[in-house]
């Protein structure tokens, strides 16, 4: 880790001005992205802009037809959250697959959207429920903020404040997860709902994406019958050496079947 | 057992699964780990490595790092003169009987880089980070050169590792008779031929390699304190061939160990780097690898490539085995890497069969990848996995059913001693026994059953056997010497008797997990009936043990507990004349049992504690007769290996649409001989098995093409969690070993031994649908899904 300043705003506003004052500094929320680079010292940041203290990026609300999620919100909170159990079961069910215990206990949605990591769990939460990214500027719709690879629609001294997921009639998520760092090699989260039919596939490329083949399949007949022959073509699949496109590809088929029926 | 005593201590010698004494400190978090030690004025390292598999060191500027903030030396290779490099232990002859090339490895990089982290100069700042920070503004400028791999090393114009080896071959080596070997395929009714890979792992010990070199201008002592399996051998290879320092100026200590599993046998050139260093700037050195570090550079384990060919009459009678592999040694020979593919490996073709002709050949190999060496079990897995699948392919391709093919070739029980042809003789063993144990507790006979019942959930169910063999214990020093060991495999162990009767035991071998506090301890309230409280065990200090070869191999109780032993019968015989002394008897009529001394037929005792304090305050004692005092020191040198065998029985569950491969059940029936701790035993046989499944379905290291390990952390590299393993039911079956006083075999590495092929057999059974007749490990979700996808396919273009 090199040396590096630190800061702990309690607004949004003071947040954004210590980013914008300095292009070299670097919000830090759970940490458990960014403090993995820094110890490896692929990251030099002149400082730290700890998200910890800010009350209005905190907590989990109903407001009307939809639910808001703080940024920094962990991902134990939303998956013990009764509110969200009760409305949105499936990303509670999401939150409680990320990583381990150590990992819930720490990192944060904010975080894990914003990274944008095409591996992460969030994501395809975002995407396939349509939600609303709240900004510390704007309001940017699911479908506009995932741009690529750890790339965002969020400009440099721009924080994500909140996240506000419509309501589904249901939603299910699946995901095979990478044997070693149990990432996801793929997954699919599926919805149906105010925001229309969604499969939003994680882990398979290099961001998350829309499967339309699928979404025209399911909006015509809810089953996971409807997905199981759709194949994935495997020319935009990641590979490595846990995986080929051909795997991946046949994975995400296999997860949206299983993202189908958990929604039911 | 009702000794009408109330309170009695209780039972703590042989066969009691006493609590590990170990375990407080360790679960406690007060281990004390080399990390841990900080010495007076102590500054820290940080080494420069190479980004590049293999590279010429253009030019190497320390110049700007020189003059960062808390530097205290910078060191390259062009500094280290007058000193060796890490020597390799053991020598080995082509089959024309020359012997293998044996190129230098320095301690830091001459001219040339050989693998991705390959040490090219080493920063010595006030802090840990000022190293780092400094090391980053060493630069140095590479002409890489091309990356050198299993599978281009031995093509003819490939790139030199070691410009003066050529076609980088290390050596090509054989056993066995290579004329009975032909004479047997030629008769025989079914050659069974099978290609197989011994995937190559990274040993990840828990507790990162860590050295601290520390040295006393006054007296010109040095100190090395580091993460080792076996100080003394450190000390005698980098004083003797690396440093020139003798013995009485050099003292290695290694504290508690956070694991090793062979990866801190080695002698590695950071322990070399800040013993040297220290004494240079007269302050000492911490070097503490991070787990980068750790992939990068701690010695990995497997990585062979080999054909094997099996011939069998009509009966299935098994009548030749050849055997040609190819073993990766990596970019330098590390410590023992030469003897693992050839003695440790190559020996145990034989496994629990009576094939009559055995022929093997293993070629070397340098690549530019971090040295290869020992890892639990050490060329034993090898053998065991291309046998145990040769065995279930050989079955398949006979129509032969898989456990009666091993039945019918199995070693008798009253064939021992057994001389293979492959140059070891087994002493005992009983392998319809443990087959038996193994397949009543696995419940064989019902997996039919099982397997339809899973199928009907959609899941391809399997079950696959290992009777697998090992030899542990390696010795005896006459032959691993002749075979071309440059060092003696025996073990010492001292035996302190306190004025109260109190017993320190100081050991050559060395405890990093194993529980030698616990086991070893447990020998003397046997042998002198001591209670256990009053036992301690000591080593890890060359300072404090006269001597000894360290813990590897499964050695310790086999050959470390037996020179107790014979240190405790000097014991009692010598306190046997103290006690016919002072009892007034002759010492024939002494007799010594359950920690008192009696004149036999007689009610006069004497307990042992009174004998003890007698040899220390010897007021009434024989002094023209015998010395005061009561200690004994005994080397032991083995006659023969240990012959550890038994069976492991593995159900997997493979789900088809993924192909990922789940554990179901293990079952292992083990004979390590004499069972001392039966609850340390299962733990380790359920650790082994752990790393055994790891290989089999999790581990690959991985490097690209360019030589970039691709596998080099654990977001990569998969090591196996608590829920990729299944409940491993552990069962002994006890034959003794007839040469050590102890009849103990070792059960170290067992369960990395008898499992993969256990897991891969019954993956393959799992797959028998898809007529797939072998796997290569590990038997990932990605490949096992190619494999039925590749089949749906082939069946689709039919
Ligand atoms: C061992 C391990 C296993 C894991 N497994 C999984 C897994 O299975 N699935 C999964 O999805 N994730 C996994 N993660 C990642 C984890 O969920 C992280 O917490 C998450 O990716 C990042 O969230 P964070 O709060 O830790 O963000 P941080 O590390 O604090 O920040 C990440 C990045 O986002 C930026 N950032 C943070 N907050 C904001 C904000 N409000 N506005 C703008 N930018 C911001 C930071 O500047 C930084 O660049 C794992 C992590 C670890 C260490």
């Amino acid at each position: 880790m090199y040396d590096f300043d630190y800061h702990k705003p309690t607004t949004v506003a003071d947040a954004v001005a210590l980013l914008a004052a300095d292009p070299d500094a670097k919000a830090v929320s759970g940490g458990h992205t960014l403090i993995p680079a820094l110890k490896h010292r692929l990251n030099k940041p002149t400082s730290l802009v700890d998200l910890s203290g800010i009350a209005e990026m905190k907590g989990i609300k109903q407001v009307g037809n939809a639910i808001v999620i703080g940024a920094f919100t962990r991902h134990v909170e939303v998956a013990t959250s009764a509110l969200v159990k009760s409305t949105i079961p499936a990303l509670a069910y999401l939150a409680s697959h990320i990583g381990d215990n150590q990992v819930r206990n720490r990192g944060t949605i904010g975080g894990s959207v914003s990274n944008n990591d095409p591996a992460a769990d969030y994501p395809s939460a975002v995407l396939g429920l349509g939600a609303t990214i709240h900004t510390s500027s704007r309001k940017i719709p699911a479908d506009e903020f995932f741009l690529g690879m750890f790339t965002t629609a969020m400009e440099p001294d721009e924080l994500l404040v909140a996240i506000e997921f419509p309501i589904p009639e249901k939603a299910g998520y699946a995901k095979m997860k990478n044997p070693a760092s149990r990432y996801v090699m793929a997954g699919a989260f599926v919805s149906k709902g105010p925001a229309g039919v969604r499969v939003a596939i994680n882990g398979a490329a290099a961001c998350v994406f829309r499967q339309a083949e699928m979404e025209a399949a399911l909006a015509a007949n809810w089953s996971p019958e409807a997905v199981a022959g759709i194949k994935q073509p495997a020319d935009d699949m990641n590979s490595d050496i846990h995986g080929s496109a051909e795997y991946r590809a046949h994975l995400v088929t296999v997860m949206a079947k299983r993202a189908v029926a958990a929604a039911g | 057992m009702d000794t009408g005593v109330e309170n009695a201590t209780p039972f703590a010698g042989i066969g009691a699964s006493v609590k590990r004494k170990e375990d407080l400190r360790f679960l406690s978090g007060r281990g004390h780990y080399t990390d841990d030690i900080s010495r007076p004025g102590q500054t820290h390292c940080w080494f420069v490595r190479s980004p590049h598999a293999h590279a010429r060191i253009a030019s190497l500027d320390t110049a700007a790092a020189a003059g960062m903030p808390g530097v205290v030396a910078i060191f390259t290779g062009a500094d280290m003169t007058g000193i060796g490099g890490v020597p390799c232990g053991w020598l080995i002859h082509n089959k024309d009987g020359t012997p293998m090339r044996e190129p230098p490895h320095p301690v830091l990089a001459q001219g040339k880089a050989r693998f991705v982290g390959d040490a090219v100069a080493m920063v010595i700042a006030e802090t840990r980070q000022q190293a780092r920070d400094a090391a980053e503004a060493v630069t140095v400028e590479y002409d890489v050169l091309p990356a050198v791999g299993m599978d281009n090393a031995l093509t003819p114009g490939a790139a030199l590792v070691h410009d003066d080896v050529p076609g980088n071959l290390c050596y090509d080596w054989h056993i066995g008779d290579e004329a009975a070997m032909r004479a047997a395929f030629s008769g025989a009714k079914h050659i069974v031929t099978l290609e197989l890979t011994n995937n190559r792992l990274i040993p990840n010990a828990m507790e990162p390699r860590s050295a601290i070199g520390d040295y006393d201008p006054t007296t010109g002592d040095h100190t090395l304190y580091t993460t080792s399996q076996n100080p003394h051998v450190i000390r005698l290879l980098m004083g003797a061939f690396v440093l020139n320092i003798p013995e009485h100026k050099l003292r290695v200590v290694a504290p508690d160990v956070g694991g090793g599993f062979g990866s801190k046998i080695f002698h590695y050139i950071e322990e070399a780097a800040v013993t040297w260093a220290a004494a240079r700037i007269a302050r000492p050195i911490k070097w503490t690898a991070d787990r980068t570090e750790s992939f990068m550079t701690d010695a990995h384990g497997r990585d062979h490539v080999s054909v094997a060919k099996l011939a069998l009459d009509e009966h299935g009678t098994f009548l030749g085995l050849h055997v040609a592999t190819r073993a990766n040694m990596g970019a330098y020979l590390s410590t023992f890497a030469t003897s693992v593919p050839t003695y440790l490996y190559a020996t145990l073709l034989a496994g629990v069969y009576t094939t009559p002709a055995i022929y093997a050949e293993v070629k070397a190999v340098f690549t530019t990848t971090v040295p290869v060496d020992a890892y639990r079990g050490a060329g034993r897995p090898e053998a065991t996995f291309l046998l145990e699948r040769l065995v279930d392919v050989a079955a398949r391709d006979t129509g032969i059913d898989k456990l009666e093919i091993r039945r019918r070739n199995f070693i008798k029980p009253d064939q021992f001693p057994y001389q293979t042809p492959v140059a070891l003789e087994y002493d005992s063993g009983d392998y319809f026994s443990t087959l038996e144990m193994g397949l009543k507790a696995a419940d064989w006979a019902g997996f039919e059953a099982r397997r339809a019942a899973a199928r009907a959930q959609g899941k391809l169910r399997g079950i696959g056997i290992s009777t697998y063999l090992e030899a542990c214990g390696i010795a005896p020093s006459a032959v691993v010497g002749a075979l071309g060991a440059r060092a003696g495999l025996y073990e010492v162990g001292t035996i302190r008797v306190h004025p109260t009767g109190s017993v320190t035991v100081l050991t050559g071998t060395h405890s990093h997990g194993q529980g030698h506090e616990t086991t070893l301890a447990q020998l003397v309230c046997d042998q002198l009936g001591v209670p256990f409280d009053k036992v301690d065990i000591v080593h890890g200090d060359t300072a404090k043990i006269p001597f000894g070869m360290g813990t590897y191999g499964s050695r310790s109780l086999a050959v470390g507990g037996s020179a107790m032993v014979k240190a405790m019968d000097k014991i009692i015989a010598k306190a046997k004349r103290i006690a016919a002394h002072l009892m007034e008897a002759s010492v024939e009529d002494v007799e010594f049992a359950n920690g008192e001394f009696r004149v036999a037929g007689t009610d006069k005792t004497k307990a042992f504690a009174e004998i003890a304090l007698t040899a220390y305050v010897p007021h009434n004692y024989p002094i023209d007769e015998i010395e005061p005092g009561l200690e004994e020191t005994a080397f032991y040198d083995p006659k023969n290996f240990t012959y550890p065998g038994g069976c492991h029985i593995a159900e997997v569950e493979i789900e088809p649409e993924t192909g990922h491969v789940r554990m179901v059940n293990f079952t292992a029936v083990d004979d390590v001989g004499r069972v001392i701790n039966p609850m340390i035993v299962e733990g380790q046989v359920q650790g082994g098995v752990a790393q055994g499944i790891g290989q089999a379905l999790l581990e690959a290291c991985v490097y690209g093409s360019d030589g970039q390990l691709l596998s080099g952390s654990l977001m990569d590299y998969t090591m196996p969690r608590a829920d990729d393993l299944a409940p491993v039911s552990v069962a002994t079956h006890t034959t003794l070993c007839t040469h050590n006083p102890l009849g103990v075999k070792g059960c170290g590495e067992v369960g990395a031994i008898g499992s993969p092929p256990a897991v891969i057999n019954a993956v393959v059974d799992a797959l028998k649908e898809y007529d797939v007749r072998h796997v290569d490990m590990p038997a990932t979700p990605a490949k096992i899904w190619s494999i039925i996808h590749g089949s749906a396919q082939r069946a689709a273009a039919e």
